[in-house]
């Protein structure tokens, strides 16, 4: 084995067990790590140790409104897709305390938390999730204004991404050119093959996470075996979404009856915005003691489709399904593009899966094509 | 983005369930460091309770004292309206967009305002009043429900004085009116305007901004000599939360104050 960790951009082989090595360098080097692990018949998010914490074997199997996992005889660390959580619950948590106020003196004294802050290392992340955190880093940073929570859990992310070994018939990261290969925002990718993984290096993180681990040069028919792999999933893609007309097919169609059609099914449940990676929106609750001389000001995670979202004294502004199903949609694929220059959508297809009566958003695009009223 | 604590120095009934709270940051560097420019809105924090977006109504030359037009209209105001002078509340701002004074310079205004849609005018006419030569002439047409719901009209004299026409109206009178009996739109029959090289600023109900852009466009005023200030839920001010937004618009930062032409493919859409 080389002495010293692979340079930057090496493409090397692991085998496969060595990759627990990686998670204790990572560990010993102050990262938190969280990664993908079955729980409740799901592949959730959450801190794993060791590898055996890992769906080894487990695939799972999603359509519009179903998602099952299946034990299979393979034992593949990372044969599955994406669940329903997304790294938004570690980066933009679904609750967190903003600041807290203290009566002193006849007026208030205002503190931000002091809260530790853990240093995560993402574990398994998709390509699709790279582009996620990518969008929301556009929308939380990028702007005039930055989100300094997201910022402080955001600077010392290590990513280990995953490129997946299959397609399941809700993902079309490929029409949204977000995947299904990681090519960037990553500190280690692998690609997994029958007895190692091939590795790109992607940092220096990445590379020290490799120290004193059995690594070696990947040959070519590593690197071989891997392309193929990839090019394999490439031709798996079902679903697709056409979207050189985007943004202006949803501006021009805001009156199509389709949006009423979908409203006889939307039951306005919020659960896509709750699994989309990409949804930001929060809102915020003040709580007191008794003699409202301490408060705290949390902010949790919000949905353009709860009822009071868009509460303006009279009443709210979108009291149909319809117009919140509108919103989100022409949010997700048409606004989004205007406001921060890319889609909102990274085709990861949670949104079809995990909704409850299986709308799905590339159907719904496409049905205002078919018939693009004028 | 922690809000900074002021103090209320007053406090001003103006009409049932309205008044104007006076502000000044408690800290001596917070007031020196504020500014803001006419349309701009603060968010005021009462700890426990929560925040409400609140329009400045004062004077943007005279920055150190803070005028807040506020009508007690849920959990936030209705807790503000039991505040005192010498309590403290939280402040954050300003933010959004602003008034075109800039582009007004040496054009005539016709400011249309229906009800609590006059404040966030007001520092336009406070402006207005200190440089009265930068503009042409200027129209205030305003009205109100009734006599009683009737905004500063104190000040009225003043600005007229100060070569403001003030035409204000009244949905319904009471026996002492002597005045005009019109919605605001209907303010735009009562006078005459050249529509070349005039700028109409509007706030009220989205209903009144309509019928006071189909007005203001049937004078030959262009689309983009309007400019109107919208509403919508806010929670965060600063384009996070997502509850204002408004098409591609957040109302937080590319309002509340829009030029028409901007944003009419969406202003008037129902459930939008």
């Amino acid at each position: 084995m080389p002495p010293n960790p692979p340079r930057v951009s090496a493409s090397i082989a692991l085998p496969k067990p060595a990759l627990q090595q990686v998670f204790d360098n990572l560990r010993a080097a102050g990262f938190s790590l969280v990664g993908p692990t079955v729980r409740d018949r799901t592949i959730v998010l959450d801190e794993i140790a060791c590898l055996d914490d890992l769906p080894v074997g487990w695939i799972d199997e999603q359509a519009p409104g179903r998602y099952r996992l299946k034990k299979t005889r393979e034992p593949q660390y990372f044969a599955y897709n994406v669940g329903p959580h997304s790294w938004k619950q570690f980066l933009h948590p679904a609750s967190l305390r903003l600041f807290s106020a203290e009566k002193s003196n006849g007026g208030w004294v205002f503190r931000p938390p002091e809260e530790p802050q853990p240093r995560y290392a993402f574990v398994g992340v998709r390509a699709c999730d790279i582009a996620a955190i990518a969008i929301q880093d556009r929308v939380l940073l990028g702007g005039e204004f930055r989100d300094p929570h997201y910022a402080r859990r955001r600077e010392n992310v290590f990513v280990l991404a995953v490129n997946c070994a299959r397609v399941n018939p809700t993902c079309f990261c490929a029409s949204m050119k977000t995947g299904p290969r990681a090519t960037a925002g990553f500190d280690l990718a692998l690609t997994e093959l029958p007895e190692v993984f091939v590795m790109e290096v992607g940092s220096d993180a990445g590379s020290e996470a490799l120290r004193d681990t059995p690594w070696e040069a990947a040959t070519a028919f590593d690197r071989g075996r891997a392309d193929r792999a990839m090019r394999d999933v490439e031709r798996q893609f079902e679903r697709q979404l056409k979207t050189d007309d985007l943004p202006k097919l949803i501006y021009d169609n805001l009156e199509h009856p389709r949006w009423d059609e979908v409203a006889t099914r939307c039951l306005s449940c919020a659960n896509c915005t709750l699994a989309c990676p990409t949804c930001f929106c929060t809102t915020v609750v003040d709580t007191s003691d008794l003699r409202r001389t301490k408060g705290e000001r949390i902010r949790l995670a919000d949905s353009c489709f709860n009822r009071d979202f868009s509460h303006v004294f009279g009443g709210n502004i979108r009291p149909s399904i319809r117009s919140r199903y509108r919103q989100w949609l022409s949010h997700k694929l048409a606004s989004w593009i205007d406001q921060f220059g890319t889609s909102g959508c990274v085709g990861c297809g949670r949104c079809i899966t995990w909704c409850p009566v299986g709308i799905e958003i590339t159907e719904e695009v496409n049905a205002l094509r078919a018939k693009a009223a004028k | 983005m922690l809000p900074r604590p002021a103090v209320i120095q007053a406090i001003r009934p103006e009409a049932a369930g309205i008044a104007t709270y006076t502000l000044a940051f408690v800290d001596p560097a917070d007031r020196d460091a504020y500014h803001f420019l006419p349309g701009q809105f603060n968010m005021l924090y009462l700890p426990g309770v929560g925040e409400v977006a609140i329009s400045l109504s004062s004077d943007p030359g005279e920055p150190r004292v803070l005028g807040h037009t506020v009508r007690y209209a849920g959990d936030v105001t209705r807790a503000i309206s039991r505040l005192k002078v010498g309590d403290v509340l939280g402040v954050r701002g300003p933010y959004g967009s602003h008034w075109p004074l800039e582009e007004a310079a040496g054009k005539n205004l016709i400011i249309v305002a229906g009800g609590i849609g006059l404040p966030p005018l007001r520092p336009v006419i406070l402006s207005i009043l200190s440089q009265r030569d930068a503009f042409g002439r200027v129209l205030l047409l305003y009205g109100a429900r009734t006599p009683a719901d009737l905004l500063y009209t104190r000040e009225f004299g003043r600005w007229r004085e100060a070569g403001i026409e003030v035409n204000v109206s009244v949905d319904t009178a009471d026996e002492n009116w002597r005045g005009k009996v019109a919605v605001v739109p209907q303010l735009f029959y009562f006078v005459r305007m050249e529509h070349k090289n005039t700028l109409v600023l509007t706030c009220g109900p989205e209903i009144m901004m309509r019928f006071v852009i189909y007005e203001a466009l049937a004078r030959r005023i262009p689309k983009n000599a309007i400019y109107i200030s919208m509403e919508r839920n806010m929670k965060c001010a600063v384009g996070f939360c997502g509850h204002c937004q408004y098409g591609p618009n957040f109302i937080c930062k590319q309002g509340p104050v829009f030029n028409f032409a901007a944003i009419e493919p969406f202003f008037g859409k129902e459930d939008f």
